[in-house]
């Protein structure tokens, strides 16, 4: 029976080394000074000065970047739209998701399979893709405005804006939102409605009193797995939302990749990462509640 | 008793666990298992014998499965030993011991046919091909599945299946046969069928089984001898019908089968009869008993329903006499069950069978009715 | 009995499912388009196909896509397996808490920092980056998502097939390989094709883990989109976009015949 538990071993050396421990590596950087050199900060940890280096670099290590950060009105603008970007999304994913996965439970088994399939597919597709397919149908001269025009309608400018970087939001997160939605809807016991009106619901109390409440755990898992990851969405503000739109996840793109300045990158991250440990621990609650129920 | 008599309406003469010689096959030696806090199996003794269907009977939880998976190797016990023909088992993998098990859910490799089911234990033996395929072919015919054999389980009922996992337990000739629930997925019907045709191929056999059961009606009807289990403890081991009709304890009394519990105070008890007062019964309660109890300790007399005596008039006054309104009837077809609230508001369950087809003075709900039992019919509990 | 889907559920589905492929469906259709401009319907053509062939840049990104998605997708598949064994056969070791949360986390934490630091790892340790730092940044990404589609069937495997095994004479590893691995071998095939199309997929980590010479396919493409829409463009995501639909419908199809047959 113990070996069994050798089986973890390497999976969780890999985690360790490739994921947790370059976290160290990101909270370190944050709190070094911006350098002209390569790698581009200091100090760097100089192992072989013995206790004094470990000493020196830690005697270096400051909050300066969070003070420039806190001082800088462009990362607190990127830091509230990207919160409101995920938020809003959320909210609209869920008023779409919601609707879409209920009726794909009403299906027959058959149907329901291949509704589950189809709406699975587009996430097997390239993300990068399908955000380009949007810049194509909404830029200026793009297939949106052609369409409006051969109907006589005024053409319409969405690229570039706010509502460009939504639509393309809820475009690629819809299955994220569908699928765990769908999840708990299918499970629901049918007879549970008709129970509901043999005790003298109409349909609509029948849902709101008994479906929506069962279905909690699903909105709550379809939320969370759409509103972390759109918090530091980089590819749909980037392409989608023009130079204006600031978010977290372009300003450390910009600071990392343009400006070079990877303390204020690494402080970036940390801010996110700071932001997202509430809804990452009460998603992992759910995702073990949800494990268990089915 | 006298030597004509015995206990329950079977006699058998199959007995190793009466002879003080014979040497058990496995024996269980104060075995304890905790999980965690929890302490599934307490200190555990127990003497099986070749070629003996022994039953582990017991509600869920009360450890029963734990200790059968001590003997197959997939739990180690925390104290005391679990020997096989005197060798220890301790250390050895499941992989190593000389028992099969019948799963619970089968356990069937769904990814293989039912001959290579039935071979899998015989090819890890590294059996030759040709002794393989005759010992799959013994065993299909033994479980009646000779056409079946190419099928994959999802192709097969759920009493094929079961045939299935017995015949691969059984391919390698395991010492002992583990059988967890083995009828627990069966109907009722096939259920009756199952239990004979088990007992028939162990006999032909001459294997030993050990199976693990809740359902007591199985146990009491395949079973050479019973253990009953509650809270990882055995509370009383003995062939069937002692069980049945010689309980040492109320639980066991009503864990198998029904039974009426009368409770009261001990008035006499000279070594022959004991005579306790009782709230249900003005006159006393008596049973015949050997042992003597203390006076005015408390007892129970444990009576089955089939033992209570209905009458729709008043027979003489006496003891062992409760007069009651009938509160519920249950006609069963072969038998018919009264439920009598008696004085005290106790109500006692009695059984009658139904003899024949028109009853001169058939009993309704809310009639006055009188039981009574006879002195050898009642057991005298003291726990 | 459940009742049907009614008119409103339709639409909700049929709406859904048209936002979902329209975009895709464009797209596709229009790289047939012999005109250079995205909006004109200039006849049906292949001629960006042709010009594909013709990128030398973006044959050698898709090359380095391939090679780093088949290595990572071994790699993840493999420690998926092993790490959807431990979590779902082991309740109880030392440090579990901390493995779940690393095995979920990286599921919806925002890919730029899985990229920012493993970056950083890759500069402190002085490795150089390439083909091999995107290999191993794309298997950390999915080796969560393989271990979770994996753990998904190990938990609804009867652990008593594996016992009876062990039963019948099989070593623990013998069991695994003899009992469980045929038996959960589709959700491990899913797993790798999961994991592969996500390394094919993946920008954010690539950019910032890839060096000089190991430019892949999304990061070429991305580097295209941000100068303008390009008919090219069009062309290698249909490309894309039909090979994992191919995939993935021969995946489904493969296991819809596997449950019929019982």
């Amino acid at each position: 029976m113990k070996r069994r538990s050798l089986a973890a071993i390497a999976p969780y050396l890999w985690l360790l080394a490739f994921f947790l421990f370059p976290f160290l590596l990101v909270a370190k950087l944050s709190l070094s000074d911006q350098a002209l050199a390569m790698p581009p900060y200091a100090p760097r940890l100089d192992l072989a000065a013995g206790v004094a280096g470990i000493a020196s670099f830690l005697k270096a290590l400051d909050l300066e970047t969070y003070l420039r950060l806190a001082s800088d009105r462009l990362y607190l603008v990127s830091y509230l739209s990207s919160l409101k970007f995920a938020a809003v999304g959320t909210v609209i994913l869920l008023l779409i998701g919601y609707p879409m996965a209920y009726g794909m439970s009403r299906f027959p088994p058959a149907g329901r399979q291949a509704l589950l399939m189809a709406v699975i597919l587009p996430f097997w597709t390239s993300f990068l893709i399908r955000i380009y397919a949007w810049v194509a149908i909404l830029k200026p001269q793009g297939l949106l405005n052609a369409a409006l025009q051969g109907l006589g309608l005024p053409a319409l400018s969405i690229l570039n804006t706010e509502t460009a970087v939504y639509l393309g939001l809820v475009y690629a997160y819809l299955p994220f939102m569908v699928l765990p939605l769908y999840a708990v809807l299918e499970r629901q016991d049918p007879s549970l409605m008709e129970a509901a009106a043999d005790l003298g619901a109409s349909p609509l109390q029948a849902f709101w009193r008994v479906t929506f409440p069962i279905s909690m755990p699903g909105v709550a898992a379809g939320a969370l797995l759409c509103f972390i990851p759109m918090v530091g969405e980089f590819v749909i503000p980037d392409l989608l939302g023009g130079p204006g739109t600031l978010t977290l996840g372009r300003t450390l793109w910009t600071e990392f990749f343009a400006n070079r300045d990877w303390p204020a990158a690494s402080a970036v991250a940390i801010v996110m990462l700071v932001t997202l440990v509430a809804p990452l621990v009460f998603l992992q609650r759910r995702a073990s509640t949800l494990a268990a129920a089915s | 008793m006298t030597s004509r008599q015995s206990l329950g309406a079977v006699r058998s003469s199959f007995a190793p666990w009466a002879d003080p010689t014979a040497t058990p096959l496995v024996r269980f030696e104060a075995v304890t298992k905790r999980f965690g806090a929890e302490t599934a199996v307490k200190s555990v003794s127990l003497d099986i014998y070749e070629r003996e269907f022994f039953a582990l009977l017991g509600p869920s939880g009360c450890g029963k499965t734990t200790l059968m998976r001590m003997l197959a190797g997939f739990e180690t016990p925390d104290e005391g030993r679990v020997t096989l023909e005197g060798q220890d088992l301790a250390g050895l993998p499941p992989h190593q011991r000389p028992l099969h098990m019948m799963f619970q859910s089968y356990a069937l490799f769904p990814h293989l046919s039912v001959e290579r089911n039935i071979a899998f234990g015989l090819q890890r033996q590294g059996l030759a091909k040709a002794e393989i395929s005759d010992r799959v072919a013994e065993m299909l015919a033994l479980v009646r599945l000779e056409g079946l054999a190419r099928r994959k389980p999802d192709q097969l009922s759920g009493g094929q299946r079961q045939r299935v996992a017995l015949a691969r337990a059984l391919a390698p000739r395991p010492k002992v046969l583990l059988l967890d629930e083995p009828l627990g997925a069966l109907d009722r019907k096939l259920r009756e069928e199952t239990q004979f045709e088990l007992m028939a191929l162990q006999q032909r056999l001459g294997m030993t089984f050990l199976v693990v059961t809740h359902d007591q009606e199985e146990a009491m009807v395949m079973a050479d001898r019973i253990a009953v289990m509650r809270a990882g403890e055995i509370v009383q081991t003995g062939p069937p019908p002692e069980v049945y009709e010689a309980p040492n304890c109320r639980y066991v009394a009503d864990f198998i089968g029904e039974v009426n519990l009368f409770e009261g105070q001990v008035e006499t008890a000279d070594g022959r009869l004991v005579r306790l007062s009782s709230p249900v019964c003005p006159q006393g309660l008596e049973a015949a008993e050997d042992d003597p109890l203390p006076k005015s300790a408390a007892a129970w007399f444990a009576v089955r329903p089939e033992k209570m005596v209905l009458h729709p008039t008043p027979p003489p006054p006496g003891p062992n006499l409760m007069q009651g309104k009938v509160a519920d009837i249950g006609y069963l077809g072969d038998w018919t069950t009264y439920v009598v609230e008696v004085a005290g508001g106790q109500t006692v369950r009695a059984a009658r069978a139904n003899a024949a087809r028109v009853v001169e003075n058939p009993v309704d709900w809310g009639d006055t009715v009188w039981l009574t039992f006879a002195r050898d019919a009642a057991v005298v509990l003291s726990r | 009995m459940r009742p049907g889907p009614s008119l409103f559920n339709r639409i909700a589905v049929g709406l859904g499912l048209l936002f979902l492929y329209a975009p895709i469906v464009l797209l596709v259709v229009y790289s047939f388009n012999a005109s250079k401009l995205v909006t004109v319907w200039g006849g049906f053509s292949t001629r960006w196909y042709q010009a594909l062939l013709h990128d030398d840049q973006m044959l050698a990104a898709a090359w380095t896509t391939l090679r780093v998605g088949l290595a990572s997708a071994t790699v993840a598949t493999v420690l998926g397996t092993l790490a959807a064994f431990a979590l779902v056969r082991h309740p109880r070791f030392a440090g579990r808490t901390l493995f779940t949360g690393m095995i979920y986390a990286p599921l919806v934490l925002p890919e730029v920092i899985l990229g920012l630091s493993l970056l950083l790892l890759f500069v402190s340790l002085g490795l150089p980056r390439g083909l091999w730092t995107v290999t191993i940044g794309h298997a950390t990404l999915t080796l969560c998502y393989a271990a979770v589609v994996i753990q998904a069937r190990l938990s609804s495997f009867d652990i008593s097939l594996e016992e009876a095994a062990q039963d019948l004479g099989c070593t623990p590893t013998q069991a695994f390989l003899q009992v469980t691995l045929p038996n959960i071998a589709p959700a491990v095939a899913a797993a790798w094709m999961l994991a592969f199309t996500l390394s094919l997929d993946d920008l954010v980590v690539a950019s910032f883990t890839s060096g000089p010479g190991a430019t892949t396919l999304p990061m070429r493409i991305y580097s295209q989109v941000r100068l303008g829409v390009n008919p090219e463009i069009n062309a290698v995501s249909t490309l894309l976009i039909g090979m994992v639909a191919c995939g993935v419908i021969a995946a489904y199809v493969g296991q819809r015949r596997s449950t019929q047959r019982r």
